[in-house]
Protein backbone atom coordinates (compact mmCIF):
# COMPACT_ATOMS: atom_id res chain seq x y z
CA UNK A 1 0.00 0.00 0.00
CA UNK A 2 1.39 3.41 -0.99
CA UNK A 3 0.34 6.90 0.11
CA UNK A 4 -1.52 7.22 -3.22
CA UNK A 5 -3.56 4.09 -2.48
CA UNK A 6 -4.46 5.47 0.95
CA UNK A 7 -5.52 8.81 -0.59
CA UNK A 8 -7.62 7.28 -3.37
CA UNK A 9 -9.35 4.59 -1.28
CA UNK A 10 -10.20 7.07 1.49
CA UNK A 11 -11.42 9.67 -1.03
CA UNK A 12 -13.72 7.13 -2.69
CA UNK A 13 -15.09 6.05 0.70
CA UNK A 14 -15.75 9.63 1.83
CA UNK A 15 -17.46 10.46 -1.48
CA UNK A 16 -19.57 7.29 -1.29
CA UNK A 17 -20.89 8.42 2.11
CA UNK A 18 -21.79 11.84 0.70
CA UNK A 19 -23.57 10.20 -2.22
CA UNK A 20 -25.35 7.66 -0.01
CA UNK A 21 -27.62 10.28 1.52
CA UNK A 22 -28.95 11.22 -1.94
CA UNK A 23 -29.71 7.58 -2.80
CA UNK A 24 -31.23 6.02 0.32
CA UNK A 25 -34.69 6.83 1.68
CA UNK A 26 -34.51 9.72 4.13
CA UNK A 27 -36.21 7.87 7.00
CA UNK A 28 -33.25 5.50 7.35
CA UNK A 29 -30.75 7.86 8.98
CA UNK A 30 -33.20 10.50 10.20
CA UNK A 31 -34.04 8.18 13.09
CA UNK A 32 -32.49 9.49 16.33
CA UNK A 33 -30.00 6.71 17.12
CA UNK A 34 -28.04 6.54 13.81
CA UNK A 35 -28.02 10.35 13.63
CA UNK A 36 -26.73 10.60 17.21
CA UNK A 37 -24.03 7.97 16.60
CA UNK A 38 -22.84 9.75 13.43
CA UNK A 39 -22.61 13.11 15.21
CA UNK A 40 -20.88 11.66 18.28
CA UNK A 41 -18.44 9.74 16.04
CA UNK A 42 -17.25 13.08 14.70
CA UNK A 43 -16.77 14.41 18.22
CA UNK A 44 -14.96 11.28 19.49
CA UNK A 45 -12.59 11.05 16.52
CA UNK A 46 -11.71 14.75 16.60
CA UNK A 47 -11.08 14.57 20.36
CA UNK A 48 -8.93 11.44 19.98
CA UNK A 49 -6.99 13.07 17.15
CA UNK A 50 -6.46 16.20 19.27
CA UNK A 51 -5.07 14.01 22.07
CA UNK A 52 -2.79 11.91 19.88
CA UNK A 53 -1.49 14.90 17.90
CA UNK A 54 -0.68 16.63 21.20
CA UNK A 55 0.91 13.75 23.11
CA UNK A 56 2.09 11.01 20.72
CA UNK A 57 5.71 10.80 19.62
CA UNK A 58 7.24 7.73 17.96
CA UNK A 59 4.63 5.35 19.35
CA UNK A 60 4.85 6.62 22.94
CA UNK A 61 3.62 9.51 25.08
CA UNK A 62 5.73 12.67 25.25
CA UNK A 63 4.98 15.99 26.92
CA UNK A 64 6.72 18.65 24.84
CA UNK A 65 6.09 22.16 23.47
CA UNK A 66 2.84 20.97 21.85
CA UNK A 67 1.09 20.79 25.23
CA UNK A 68 1.35 24.50 26.20
CA UNK A 69 0.61 25.41 22.56
CA UNK A 70 -2.66 23.45 22.63
CA UNK A 71 -3.60 24.98 26.00
CA UNK A 72 -3.10 28.44 24.48
CA UNK A 73 -5.18 27.33 21.47
CA UNK A 74 -8.01 26.18 23.76
CA UNK A 75 -8.08 29.57 25.50
CA UNK A 76 -8.13 31.38 22.14
CA UNK A 77 -10.96 29.19 20.79
CA UNK A 78 -12.87 29.86 24.01
CA UNK A 79 -12.37 33.60 23.32
CA UNK A 80 -13.84 32.97 19.81
CA UNK A 81 -10.63 33.88 17.99
CA UNK A 82 -10.85 32.69 14.32
CA UNK A 83 -9.57 29.20 13.45
CA UNK A 84 -6.67 30.22 11.21
CA UNK A 85 -5.35 32.78 13.73
CA UNK A 86 -5.41 30.20 16.53
CA UNK A 87 -3.59 27.59 14.43
CA UNK A 88 -0.83 30.08 13.61
CA UNK A 89 -0.65 31.19 17.26
CA UNK A 90 -0.24 27.56 18.39
CA UNK A 91 2.64 27.08 15.94
CA UNK A 92 4.31 30.28 17.16
CA UNK A 93 3.96 29.30 20.84
CA UNK A 94 5.52 25.87 20.22
CA UNK A 95 8.30 27.33 18.07
CA UNK A 96 9.07 29.99 20.70
CA UNK A 97 9.18 27.47 23.56
CA UNK A 98 11.63 25.36 21.54
CA UNK A 99 13.84 28.35 20.68
CA UNK A 100 13.96 29.23 24.39
CA UNK A 101 14.75 25.61 25.20
CA UNK A 102 12.00 25.30 27.82
CA UNK A 103 10.58 22.08 26.36
CA UNK A 104 11.67 19.82 23.48
CA UNK B 1 -37.84 20.63 4.89
CA UNK B 2 -38.26 22.25 1.47
CA UNK B 3 -41.92 23.03 2.10
CA UNK B 4 -43.21 25.92 0.03
CA UNK B 5 -43.36 29.17 1.94
CA UNK B 6 -46.15 31.61 1.03
CA UNK B 7 -43.92 34.54 2.04
CA UNK B 8 -41.13 33.45 -0.32
CA UNK B 9 -39.82 36.34 -2.38
CA UNK B 10 -36.88 36.74 -4.79
CA UNK B 11 -35.23 38.91 -2.10
CA UNK B 12 -34.70 35.76 -0.02
CA UNK B 13 -31.58 34.97 -2.06
CA UNK B 14 -29.76 38.10 -0.83
CA UNK B 15 -29.14 36.92 2.75
CA UNK B 16 -28.34 33.43 1.44
CA UNK B 17 -25.61 34.75 -0.87
CA UNK B 18 -24.19 36.97 1.88
CA UNK B 19 -24.07 34.07 4.35
CA UNK B 20 -22.53 31.80 1.72
CA UNK B 21 -19.78 34.28 0.85
CA UNK B 22 -18.99 35.04 4.50
CA UNK B 23 -18.76 31.41 5.56
CA UNK B 24 -17.13 30.33 2.30
CA UNK B 25 -14.31 32.83 2.37
CA UNK B 26 -13.57 32.27 6.08
CA UNK B 27 -13.47 28.50 5.69
CA UNK B 28 -11.37 28.63 2.53
CA UNK B 29 -8.57 30.14 4.61
CA UNK B 30 -8.28 26.85 6.55
CA UNK B 31 -6.98 25.31 3.34
CA UNK B 32 -3.63 27.01 3.91
CA UNK B 33 -3.20 25.19 7.21
CA UNK B 34 -4.31 21.90 5.63
CA UNK B 35 -1.88 22.21 2.72
CA UNK B 36 1.06 23.10 4.96
CA UNK B 37 0.29 20.32 7.47
CA UNK B 38 -0.24 17.74 4.70
CA UNK B 39 3.24 18.41 3.36
CA UNK B 40 4.62 18.39 6.91
CA UNK B 41 3.02 14.94 7.33
CA UNK B 42 5.06 13.55 4.45
CA UNK B 43 2.69 14.08 1.51
CA UNK B 44 3.94 15.84 -1.61
CA UNK B 45 2.22 18.91 -3.07
CA UNK B 46 0.26 16.81 -5.60
CA UNK B 47 -1.04 14.44 -2.96
CA UNK B 48 -2.20 17.34 -0.79
CA UNK B 49 -4.04 18.88 -3.75
CA UNK B 50 -5.63 15.59 -4.87
CA UNK B 51 -6.97 15.09 -1.34
CA UNK B 52 -8.66 18.50 -1.38
CA UNK B 53 -10.06 17.93 -4.90
CA UNK B 54 -11.36 14.39 -4.38
CA UNK B 55 -12.01 13.99 -0.66
CA UNK B 56 -13.11 17.60 0.00
CA UNK B 57 -14.10 17.19 3.64
CA UNK B 58 -11.88 19.05 6.11
CA UNK B 59 -12.18 16.75 9.11
CA UNK B 60 -11.53 13.60 7.06
CA UNK B 61 -8.58 15.19 5.30
CA UNK B 62 -6.97 16.33 8.56
CA UNK B 63 -7.59 12.87 10.06
CA UNK B 64 -5.94 11.12 7.12
CA UNK B 65 -2.76 13.21 7.28
CA UNK B 66 -2.73 13.10 11.10
CA UNK B 67 -2.69 9.30 11.20
CA UNK B 68 -0.19 9.09 8.33
CA UNK B 69 2.05 11.58 10.16
CA UNK B 70 2.28 9.36 13.24
CA UNK B 71 2.22 5.91 11.61
CA UNK B 72 3.35 6.33 8.01
CA UNK B 73 2.03 4.05 5.26
CA UNK B 74 1.92 1.16 7.76
CA UNK B 75 -0.98 3.01 9.39
CA UNK B 76 -2.71 3.32 5.98
CA UNK B 77 -5.73 1.17 6.88
CA UNK B 78 -6.23 3.10 10.13
CA UNK B 79 -5.89 6.38 8.22
CA UNK B 80 -8.54 5.28 5.69
CA UNK B 81 -10.89 4.10 8.46
CA UNK B 82 -10.49 7.32 10.49
CA UNK B 83 -11.18 9.49 7.44
CA UNK B 84 -14.20 7.38 6.47
CA UNK B 85 -15.74 7.38 9.97
CA UNK B 86 -15.29 11.16 10.17
CA UNK B 87 -17.11 11.40 6.83
CA UNK B 88 -20.14 9.50 8.17
CA UNK B 89 -21.87 12.74 9.19
CA UNK B 90 -21.81 13.85 5.53
CA UNK B 91 -24.35 11.09 4.81
CA UNK B 92 -26.70 12.78 7.29
CA UNK B 93 -26.13 16.11 5.59
CA UNK B 94 -26.81 14.73 2.10
CA UNK B 95 -30.02 13.16 3.38
CA UNK B 96 -31.05 16.58 4.67
CA UNK B 97 -30.01 18.28 1.39
CA UNK B 98 -31.58 15.71 -0.96
CA UNK B 99 -35.08 17.29 -1.13
CA UNK B 100 -33.54 20.79 -1.42
CA UNK B 101 -31.17 19.91 -4.28
CA UNK B 102 -33.57 17.76 -6.28
CA UNK B 103 -33.06 17.67 -10.02
CA UNK B 104 -31.38 15.13 -12.34
CA UNK B 105 -28.74 12.58 -11.26
CA UNK B 106 -25.75 14.62 -12.47
CA UNK B 107 -26.84 17.56 -10.35
CA UNK B 108 -26.97 15.28 -7.31
CA UNK B 109 -23.51 13.95 -8.16
CA UNK B 110 -21.99 17.46 -8.01
CA UNK B 111 -24.12 18.28 -4.97
CA UNK B 112 -22.80 15.16 -3.22
CA UNK B 113 -19.19 16.31 -3.55
CA UNK B 114 -20.12 19.72 -2.15
CA UNK B 115 -22.19 18.38 0.75
CA UNK B 116 -20.12 19.34 3.79
CA UNK B 117 -20.62 20.97 7.20
CA UNK B 118 -20.67 24.53 5.90
CA UNK B 119 -22.87 24.18 2.78
CA UNK B 120 -25.44 22.25 4.82
CA UNK B 121 -25.31 24.75 7.68
CA UNK B 122 -25.80 27.79 5.43
CA UNK B 123 -28.58 26.09 3.43
CA UNK B 124 -30.60 24.87 6.38
CA UNK B 125 -30.35 28.30 8.07
CA UNK B 126 -32.27 29.94 5.19
CA UNK B 127 -36.02 30.43 5.68
CA UNK B 128 -37.17 29.86 2.07
CA UNK B 129 -36.65 26.90 -0.32
CA UNK B 130 -35.07 29.23 -2.90
CA UNK B 131 -32.71 30.66 -0.26
CA UNK B 132 -31.79 27.13 0.81
CA UNK B 133 -30.86 26.16 -2.74
CA UNK B 134 -28.84 29.32 -3.34
CA UNK B 135 -27.16 29.01 0.06
CA UNK B 136 -26.13 25.42 -0.63
CA UNK B 137 -24.74 25.93 -4.15
CA UNK B 138 -22.96 29.24 -3.52
CA UNK B 139 -21.35 28.01 -0.29
CA UNK B 140 -20.30 24.74 -1.95
CA UNK B 141 -18.83 26.50 -4.99
CA UNK B 142 -16.99 29.20 -3.03
CA UNK B 143 -15.46 26.69 -0.62
CA UNK B 144 -14.58 24.17 -3.35
CA UNK B 145 -12.65 26.78 -5.32
CA UNK B 146 -11.19 28.52 -2.26
CA UNK B 147 -10.24 25.36 -0.36
CA UNK B 148 -8.38 23.93 -3.36
CA UNK B 149 -6.52 27.16 -4.15
CA UNK B 150 -5.47 27.68 -0.53
CA UNK B 151 -4.47 24.00 -0.19
CA UNK B 152 -2.05 24.50 -3.09
CA UNK B 153 -0.76 27.71 -1.49
CA UNK B 154 -0.32 26.02 1.90
CA UNK B 155 1.38 22.97 0.36
CA UNK B 156 3.87 25.18 -1.49
CA UNK B 157 4.54 27.13 1.72
CA UNK B 158 4.89 23.88 3.67
CA UNK B 159 7.38 22.66 1.10
CA UNK B 160 9.60 25.66 1.89
CA UNK B 161 9.50 24.85 5.62
CA UNK B 162 12.08 22.16 6.22
CA UNK B 163 11.87 21.23 9.89
CA UNK B 164 8.28 20.65 11.00
CA UNK B 165 8.97 20.92 14.72
CA UNK B 166 11.18 24.00 14.50
CA UNK B 167 8.22 26.01 13.19
CA UNK B 168 5.74 24.38 15.55
CA UNK B 169 3.72 22.76 12.75
CA UNK B 170 3.14 19.68 14.91
CA UNK B 171 1.44 21.89 17.51
CA UNK B 172 -0.52 23.61 14.72
CA UNK B 173 -1.93 20.20 13.69
CA UNK B 174 -3.11 19.50 17.25
CA UNK B 175 -4.67 22.98 17.44
CA UNK B 176 -6.43 22.40 14.11
CA UNK B 177 -8.16 19.27 15.45
CA UNK B 178 -9.17 21.16 18.59
CA UNK B 179 -10.60 23.90 16.36
CA UNK B 180 -12.69 21.42 14.37
CA UNK B 181 -13.91 19.89 17.64
CA UNK B 182 -14.66 23.12 19.54
CA UNK B 183 -17.94 24.20 17.86
CA UNK B 184 -19.41 20.73 18.48
CA UNK B 185 -19.05 20.92 22.29
CA UNK B 186 -22.43 22.54 22.79
CA UNK B 187 -24.12 20.06 25.16
CA UNK B 188 -23.23 17.69 27.99
CA UNK B 189 -23.28 14.53 25.85
CA UNK B 190 -20.70 15.62 23.22
CA UNK B 191 -18.47 17.09 25.98
CA UNK B 192 -18.50 13.80 27.90
CA UNK B 193 -17.79 11.85 24.70
CA UNK B 194 -14.93 14.19 23.75
CA UNK B 195 -13.25 13.91 27.16
CA UNK B 196 -13.69 10.12 27.31
CA UNK B 197 -12.45 9.64 23.74
CA UNK B 198 -9.40 11.81 24.43
CA UNK B 199 -8.56 9.84 27.59
CA UNK B 200 -9.08 6.44 25.89
CA UNK B 201 -6.86 7.41 22.94
CA UNK B 202 -4.14 8.77 25.24
CA UNK B 203 -4.07 5.67 27.45
CA UNK B 204 -3.84 3.40 24.39
CA UNK B 205 -1.01 5.31 22.64
CA UNK B 206 1.82 3.34 24.33
CA UNK B 207 0.00 0.01 23.87
CA UNK B 208 -1.34 0.00 20.29
CA UNK B 209 0.19 0.84 16.89
CA UNK B 210 -0.27 4.43 15.57
CA UNK B 211 -3.77 5.19 14.31
CA UNK B 212 -5.49 2.40 16.26
CA UNK B 213 -5.99 4.41 19.51
CA UNK B 214 -8.07 6.90 17.49
CA UNK B 215 -10.29 4.12 16.14
CA UNK B 216 -10.64 2.59 19.61
CA UNK B 217 -11.84 5.97 20.91
CA UNK B 218 -14.61 5.89 18.28
CA UNK B 219 -16.17 3.04 20.27
CA UNK B 220 -16.98 5.60 22.99
CA UNK B 221 -19.23 7.40 20.51
CA UNK B 222 -20.93 4.20 19.41
CA UNK B 223 -21.65 3.07 22.99
CA UNK B 224 -22.88 6.49 24.17
CA UNK B 225 -24.80 7.04 20.91
CA UNK B 226 -26.71 3.77 21.11
CA UNK B 227 -27.47 3.92 24.83
CA UNK B 228 -28.00 7.71 24.78
CA UNK B 229 -26.08 8.05 28.04
CA UNK B 230 -25.76 11.65 29.27
CA UNK B 231 -28.31 12.67 26.62
CA UNK B 232 -31.28 14.93 27.11
CA UNK B 233 -34.59 13.82 25.64
CA UNK B 234 -34.60 11.54 22.64
CA UNK B 235 -35.36 14.02 19.87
Amino acid sequence: MTVWHVILIASIAVFALKLAGYLVPAQLLERPTPARVANLLTVALLAALTATQTLERAGGLEVDARVPAVIVAAVLFWLRVPFIVVVIAAALVAALIRVLGWLP
Amino acid sequence: MASSDPHSTPDATGPAVRAALGVGLAVSAYGVSFGALAVASGLDVWQACVLSLFMFSGGSQFALIGVLASGGVAAGPAAITSATLLGARNALYSMRMSPIVGGPWWKRLVAAQWTIDESTAVATAQPTPRGQQVGFWVTGAVIYVGWNLTTLLGALLGDLVGDVRQYGLDAAAAAAFLGLLWPRLTARQPIVVAVAAGVVATLLIPVLPPGIPVLAAALVAIVVGITNLFGQRAT
